[in-house]
C-alpha cells in the first residue's frame, strides 16, 4: 500500500543534507510552509541553496545562517521597517543572492519539472537581469536564454492532502507550491488536513501524487502583516 | 509650488482608462486605491500575480478577511463572483503571454522613448524586482501613475532614466499630479493638464521636450 503520511514533522524533514538545492513554495505567507522550515532549521542543514519567492519563505534558514545562495524575486519585507537579515549577509559575501524575475522565476521552475532545460524571454532584456545572458532576436523582440531551475528537495504547504499524496489548494495560498513539487526531485508537503484516499474529487486534484513523496499534518500557521495603503 | 492632482485624483483619473470587460493588473502603492474607483456597473476583472482572476476590493472588514486571500501587496481581498485561483506558471502565462489588458504601475522614472524605472532606485541595496519587469513587457499596455517630480523637485520624466531600468519602451500613457502624457514615437504628447497650470509651468518640470497636444484638455475626472 502506498502510505506517504509522515507521523511528525521531524520524521518528515529527516534526511536533508549539508549544501542541498531546497525550494519553498508560498507568497508571503500564503501557503508558506512555515512548519516545515521551522523543521530544517532544528534538523540543522547548512550551506543550502534557497529557492524561493521572497524573504518571506527563507527567513529563519537565512537568520540562522543556514543558507549559502538565495534565488529570489521579492527578497525584502513588503514591511520594509522590518530587519532583513540579507542586509547585512548579502553585502559581506555570506550569501549569494540571484533576484530572478517573478513570471521568470515561475516560468524556469515549471520548464525544470516539464524536463526543458532552458527558454528565451523578453523580460529582462535591456536591464540588470541580462548581465551574463546569452540573447536572442525573435519577432523584433530582443529576448534573454534563462535556464530551467531545479531542486533536490520541495518543501510544499497545501490544505489537503491523502496518503497517496494528493494535494489541494486553498485559494492564493496555491501560487508556486504545485511548481515546485514537480520540479524538485523530492518533495514533502505540510497539509491542513489529511483525508482518506477516494476523498478528493480527481477533477479538483492540482498536485497529483505522483509529485510528492511525504505528506505531513501540521497545524496552519501565519497572522496578519498586511499594510494599509501607502 | 502650486499643488497638482492628489494621490486620490491621480487614480480617479487614471481609472478613467478602464473599459468593460478589461483584465486589469494594478501594481502595489498608488495603483492599488483605482480598485475603489472602476466606475459603477462596469465588469473590470482585476488580476493578481500571487493567482487570483476577479479579485474585489481591499478588505480591512475581520469577518472578510481570510490569510490564504492577498492581492500582489499582501493585502486581504474580497472576491466577486466568477473569480479563480491558479498557480504561479498560469498567473505569469496571463501576464506574459499578452492575456492581460491593461496594467496599471507606479513609476521612479519614464524616458521620452518609454522606458520604465520602477522598482528601485540602487542596485547597490538589496532590493525587490517581484514581478515588474514581466508586467511591463508582457501586457497588451502599460499606464505609469507618478508623482511629476522627484520629492526634491527634479523631473521623473527624463530623457534617459538613470535609476536602474524595468524595460524598455514600453510605457504607452503617464499620468501625474500634473498632465496626462502619451508615449508615441514622435516623443511624449501632453493631452492633459491640471487644473490652474500651462504647459510651460509643466514642461519646466519635464527633461525631454513635450508635444503639447492640439486639443489639450484639462484633466477631468
Amino acid at each position: 500500500m502506498i502510505d506517504k503520511i509522515m507521523p511528525s514533522i521531524e520524521l518528515a524533514i529527516a534526511g536533508i543534507k549539508d549544501g542541498a538545492v531546497i525550494m519553498i513554495g508560498g507568497f508571503g505567507q500564503a501557503g508558506t510552509p512555515f512548519n516545515l522550515v521551522q523543521a530544517l532549521v532544528e534538523q540543522g542543514a547548512q550551506g543550502l541553496t534557497v529557492i524561493s519567492n521572497s524573504i518571506s519563505q527563507a527567513a529563519p534558514l537565512v537568520e540562522n545562517r543556514r543558507v549559502r545562495k538565495l534565488i529570489a524575486s521579492f527578497p525584502i519585507w513588503v514591511d520594509r521597517t522590518r530587519p532583513n537579515p540579507l542586509d547585512e549577509q548579502v553585502p559581506t559575501g555570506r550569501i549569494e543572492l540571484v533576484m530572478m524575475p517573478q513570471g521568470t522565476l515561475a516560468e524556469a521552475i515549471r520548464a525544470a519539472g516539464a524536463g526543458i532545460s532552458a527558454f528565451y524571454t523578453p523580460t529582462g532584456a535591456g536591464t540588470f537581469i541580462e548581465e551574463g545572458k546569452e540573447k536572442m532576436v525573435f519577432n523584433g523582440k530582443e529576448c534573454l536564454l534563462e535556464l530551467a531551475i531545479k531542486a533536490d528537495v520541495a518543501l510544499v504547504k497545501a490544505y489537503k492532502g491523502d496518503r497517496m499524496g494528493n494535494l489541494v489548494y486553498r485559494m492564493t495560498a496555491r501560487n508556486f507550491n504545485p511548481l515546485m513539487a514537480v520540479a524538485a526531485e523530492f518533495t514533502i508537503a505540510e497539509v491542513e488536513e489529511i483525508v482518506d484516499v477516494g476523498k478528493l474529487d480527481p477533477e479538483i486534484i492540482v498536485t497529483p501524487g505522483i509529485f510528492v513523496d511525504r505528506v505531513v499534518k501540521a497545524p496552519k500557521r501565519g497572522e496578519w502583516i498586511y499594510r494599509k495603503e501607502g | 509650488m502650486k499643488a497638482g492632482l492628489s494621490r486620490e485624483l491621480i487614480a480617479l483619473r487614471a481609472a478613467k482608462e478602464l473599459s468593460e470587460g478589461m483584465y486589469v493588473n494594478l501594481g502595489i502603492g498608488l495603483p492599488t486605491l483605482v480598485s475603489q474607483f472602476i466606475p459603477e456597473g462596469m465588469e473590470v476583472t482585476l488580476h493578481a500575480e500571487n493567482g487570483v482572476l476577479g479579485y474585489g476590493s481591499i478588505t480591512t472588514e475581520d469577518s472578510e478577511m481570510d490569510i490564504d486571500l492577498v492581492n500582489a501587496g499582501l493585502q486581504p481581498v474580497t472576491l466577486r463572483p466568477g473569480a479563480s485561483f491558479f498557480n504561479h506558471a498560469d498567473s505569469f502565462a496571463m501576464i506574459r503571454g499578452g492575456h492581460i489588458d491593461l496594467a496599471i504601475l507606479g513609476g521612479y522614472q519614464v524616458s521620452e522613448k518609454g522606458d520604465l524605472a520602477n522598482w528601485t532606485t540602487s542596485l547597490e541595496k538589496v532590493g525587490a524586482v517581484g514581478g515588474a519587469m514581466d508586467l511591463a513587457c508582457g501586457v497588451k499596455r502599460v499606464v505609469v501613475l507618478m508623482q511629476h517630480v522627484t520629492a526634491s523637485g527634479e523631473a521623473r520624466i527624463v530623457r534617459h532614466c538613470t535609476y536602474p531600468l524595468t524595460a524598455r519602451e514600453v510605457v504607452n500613457t503617464i499620468i501625474t499630479d500634473l498632465a496626462v502624457i502619451e508615449v508615441v514615437k514622435e516623443g511624449l504628447i501632453v493631452k492633459e493638464i491640471a487644473p490652474g497650470w500651462t504647459p510651460e509651468e509643466v514642461q519646466a518640470v519635464t527633461e525631454p521636450e513635450l508635444i503639447i497636444a492640439p486639443n489639450l484638455k484639462e484633466i477631468a475626472l
